[in-house]
C-alpha cells in the first residue's frame, strides 16, 4: 500500500468515525439541550430537570430496579448459559445447533407475543411466589439469550476448550474448578461483552415491563414524560451515558485482562 | 535435587483388561489387553483411527469403556473419573493454561491437592529444573516455543507425582529437530523417575526409539506387542511388517513351507502357510546388490533408478521391469551403484512374512 492509498484510507476512516459519531452524539446532544432548557423562550440554562430526578421517587426506584434487574439478569445468564455451552461443546456437540437455535429464537419472537405467552406464568408467580418486579429477570433472561450466546460462543471458539479442560481434569480438577479456574479466566472479554449486552438491554427495556405491569426505569421515564418531559429526557440521557460508561469500563477491564493472559513477548 | 525427589516414586503395574470402546456401530477399541511393568515405557503405534488414542483416553478416564477394566497397581480404577485417577498427561495440542505462568501451570495440580505455598513452589521449581526450564518460570505460554510448552506440560504432569504418565502424541506438533531432542529428554526424565508410561504415536521411528516395548495397533486391536527390535525384525503379521519400516512386496509362490521369489527360495515365518501365490514382504536391508561381471538378463537383474541419501545409509531403488525393489546399504557401498547402473539383486535367506492380496504392486 503506497502513501497515497494510506492517506485515502485514513481520511475514509476519520470520515466514517465522524459520521458515526454525529449519528450517535447528535440525538444525545439534542436531548441534553432539551433537558437543560428553561421554562420560557429566553430563560437561561437550568439543571432543574436533572435535579428533579432525585426528587421523583418513582424514577429513583425505577433506576434502582433496573440496575438490580441488570445485575440479576447478567449473573443469571452467565450461570445458565456458560456451563450449558461448555457442556454442549465438550459432551454433546451433536446438539449444538439445537441449542443455538433455541438461544437465537427470542430474536424472532415479537415482545408482544412473548408477553402473551408469559402473562399467565407471571400471574401465577405473582400469586404463589413473589410479586416483586425482580421476577422480570426471568423474561429478560430469555431476551438476552441471543446476544449473550453469540458473545460467549465466540469466546469459547477462541480457546482449545477440550484440551484445556482435559488437562485440568487429569491434574485433579473437578468440573466446577475447570469452569472457575480455567474456562472463565480464559475468556474474560467474551464474558464481559455478554454481561454488557445484557445490562444494556435490561436498562433500555420498556415493552415487556410495561405490558406485564412492572415499573422499571423505562416505564418510569415514560410515565414521568407524560407530566415532565425535561426530567424524562434527562433520565434517558443519564441512562445512555451510564450504558456508555459501562461499555468503556468493561472494554478497558476486558482489554487489561486479555493483556494479562497474552503478554506479547519474544518467543524463546 | 530434582532427581532425588523424582527417584523416590517407583512405577506401578498398569493393566488394561479386555478394554473395549464403541462409538455407535464403530468399534474403536476391541478387547485390548495389555500389561505394563512398573517403570516401563510402552508405545502404542498405529495409523490414524487404529484405537491407540482411545486406549490412552480410557486409561486416563477421559472416556468410559463399554467393557473391560483398567487396573493401576492392583487397584481397579475403571469407574473413577479422570480427576481421581492420579495420572499425569501430556497432550498433542499445546495444553498450558494461557492465563498462568509456567510456574503456575506446574503448580496447578499441587494447588488442587492443597499443598502449602512453600511445597508448591519447591516442587514446581524442581520439576521445571528437571525439564531444563528453571529460567522460564515466569513466562506465559505465549512466550514459550512449542518445545518449551511441551516440556512445561511434562513438568506439570509429573509435579503431581502421578501413578502413571500418559503421553498422547506430545511431539507431533513440533519440528523434526526439536522433536528428536524432546523425545530423548522425555525418555531421560521417564527413566530418572521410573514412572510407568504409555506413549501414543503414529511415528514408528519415535516409538522404536523411545519405548521398552512397542504395541502396534490396527483397527482397534493389538497386532503385536514386543521390544522394538522384535517388532522391526520379526513382525508377527503382514500389517506390522508393512507399517513398521519399509517393506518390499515381492510376488512369489508358496510351496511346502517356503516362498519362491524369482528363483530365490525364502523360508516362511509361518511354515504351515498353504501353498499358492503370495506376496513376500522383504525388508530393504535384506536386499543386496552386485555389479561385477557381465550380467545377462535374469529375474533379479535390473537398473538402478534412484539413490536416496539417508546419512550413514542410502536407499537404492532398482527397476526389475515389472517391479521396483528397494535395497538399503551403507552409503559407501551405494556410491558404487549410481542411477543407471545394471545390478544383480540378491535376497538374504531369512524367514519372511507373506501377504495374500490379489494384486501385487511390488512397491514398498
Amino acid at each position: 500500500m503506497n502513501s497515497s492509498q494510506r492517506l485515502k484510507l485514513r481520511v475514509f476512516r476519520i470520515a466514517v468515525l465522524l459520521l458515526m459519531g454525529a449519528f450517535f452524539l447528535l440525538p444525545i446532544g439534542a436531548m441534553l439541550e432539551f433537558s437543560t432548557r428553561g421554562n420560557s423562550v429566553n430563560a437561561p440554562r437550568t439543571l432543574d430537570a436533572w435535579v428533579l430526578i432525585a426528587q421523583t421517587p418513582g424514577l429513583v426506584k425505577g433506576i434502582v430496579t433496573s440496575l438490580q434487574l441488570a445485575v440479576i439478569t447478567s449473573l443469571g445468564m452467565l450461570a445458565l448459559l456458560l456451563p450449558t455451552m461448555v457442556w454442549v461443546r465438550l459432551r454433546l456437540p451433536q446438539i449444538s445447533r439445537i441449542v443455538e437455535f433455541i438461544c437465537l429464537l427470542p430474536l424472532t419472537v415479537p415482545a408482544i407475543a412473548l408477553v402473551v405467552g408469559l402473562k399467565p406464568l407471571y400471574i401465577w408467580v405473582n400469586i404463589n411466589v413473589t410479586p416483586s418486579v425482580l421476577a422480570l429477570a426471568f423474561a429478560y433472561l430469555i431476551l438476552v439469550l441471543p446476544y449473550s450466546y453469540r458473545s460467549l460462543d465466540a469466546g469459547l471458539a477462541a480457546i482449545d476448550l477440550k484440551t484445556l479442560s482435559e488437562a485440568a481434569r487429569s491434574l485433579g480438577a473437578g468440573w466446577i474448578t475447570v469452569m472457575w479456574r480455567i474456562v472463565i479466566p480464559n475468556m474474560p472479554s467474551a464474558i464481559l461483552n455478554a454481561a454488557l449486552l445484557s445490562v444494556a438491554l435490561v436498562l433500555g427495556e420498556f415493552t415487556v415491563a410495561s405490558l406485564l405491569n412492572f415499573q422499571n426505569l423505562q416505564v418510569e421515564v415514560a410515565y414521568v414524560g407524560l407530566t415532565n418531559a425535561g426530567t424524562s429526557t434527562a433520565v434517558a440521557v443519564g441512562a445512555l451515558v451510564l450504558a456508555f460508561v459501562l461499555l468503556m469500563v468493561l472494554t478497558l477491564v476486558g482489554g487489561r485482562l486479555q493483556q494479562q493472559n497474552y503478554i506479547p513477548g519474544q518467543r524463546a | 535435587m530434582a532427581s532425588e525427589t523424582a527417584r523416590s516414586h517407583a512405577g506401578v503395574e498398569v493393566r488394561m483388561e479386555e478394554l473395549s470402546r464403541r462409538y455407535g456401530p464403530v468399534v474403536a477399541l476391541n478387547e485390548l489387553t495389555l500389561t505394563m511393568a512398573p517403570g516401563e515405557l510402552v508405545a502404542l503405534l498405529g495409523p490414524s483411527g487404529c484405537g491407540k488414542t482411545t486406549a490412552l483416553r480410557l486409561v486416563a478416564g477421559l472416556e468410559e469403556a463399554n467393557s473391560g477394566r483398567v487396573v493401576f497397581g492392583g487397584k481397579d480404577v475403571t469407574g473413577l473419573p479422570a480427576s481421581k485417577r492420579d495420572v499425569g498427561m501430556v497432550f498433542q495440542a499445546y495444553s498450558l493454561f494461557p492465563h498462568m505462568t509456567a510456574m503456575q501451570n506446574v503448580a496447578f495440580g499441587l494447588t488442587l491437592r492443597r499443598k502449602t505455598a512453600d511445597e508448591r513452589l519447591r516442587r514446581a521449581g524442581e520439576m521445571l529444573e528437571l525439564v531444563g526450564l528453571s529460567g522460564f518460570a515466569d513466562r506465559y505460554a505465549s512466550q514459550l516455543s512449542g518445545g518449551q510448552q511441551q516440556r512445561v506440560a511434562l513438568a506439570r504432569a509429573l509435579a503431581i507425582e502421578p501413578t502413571v504418565l500418559l503421553l498422547d502424541e506430545p511431539l507431533s506438533a513440533l519440528d523434526a529437530k526439536v522433536r528428536s531432542r524432546l523425545r530423548d529428554e522425555i525418555r531421560r526424565v521417564q527413566l530418572e523417575i521410573g514412572i510407568t508410561t504409555l506413549f501414543v504415536t503414529h511415528d514408528q521411528e519415535e516409538a522404536l526409539a523411545i519405548a521398552d516395548r512397542v504395541g502396534v495397533m490396527n483397527s482397534g486391536h493389538l497386532e503385536q506387542l514386543g521390544p522394538p527390535t522384535e517388532i522391526y525384525s520379526r513382525p508377527a503379521t503382514p500389517f506390522v511388517a508393512e507399517f513398521v519400516g519399509l517393506t518390499n512386496r515381492l510376488p512369489g509362490e508358496v510351496k511346502s513351507g517356503v516362498v519362491e521369489v524369482r528363483g530365490t527360495r525364502l523360508p516362511l515365518v509361518q511354515p504351515d502357510a498353504p501353498d499358492g501365490p503370495a506376496i513376500a514382504l522383504v525388508r530393504p536391508e535384506a536386499v543386496s546388490l552386485a555389479t561385477d561381471g557381465a550380467m545377462s538378463d535374469g529375474p533379479l537383474v535390473g537398473t538402478v533408478i534412484a539413490v536416496a541419501f539417508l546419512g550413514a545409509t542410502s536407499r537404492v531403488t532398482v527397476d526389475l521391469g515389472d517391479l521396483t525393489v528397494m535395497a538399503q546399504m551403507p552409503t559407501s557401498t551405494a556410491a558404487s551403484t549410481p542411477a543407471g547402473t545394471r545390478v544383480l539383486l540378491a535376497l538374504r535367506i531369512d524367514p519372511v512374512l507373506i501377504a495374500r492380496e490379489e494384486k501385487a504392486s511390488g512397491d514398498a
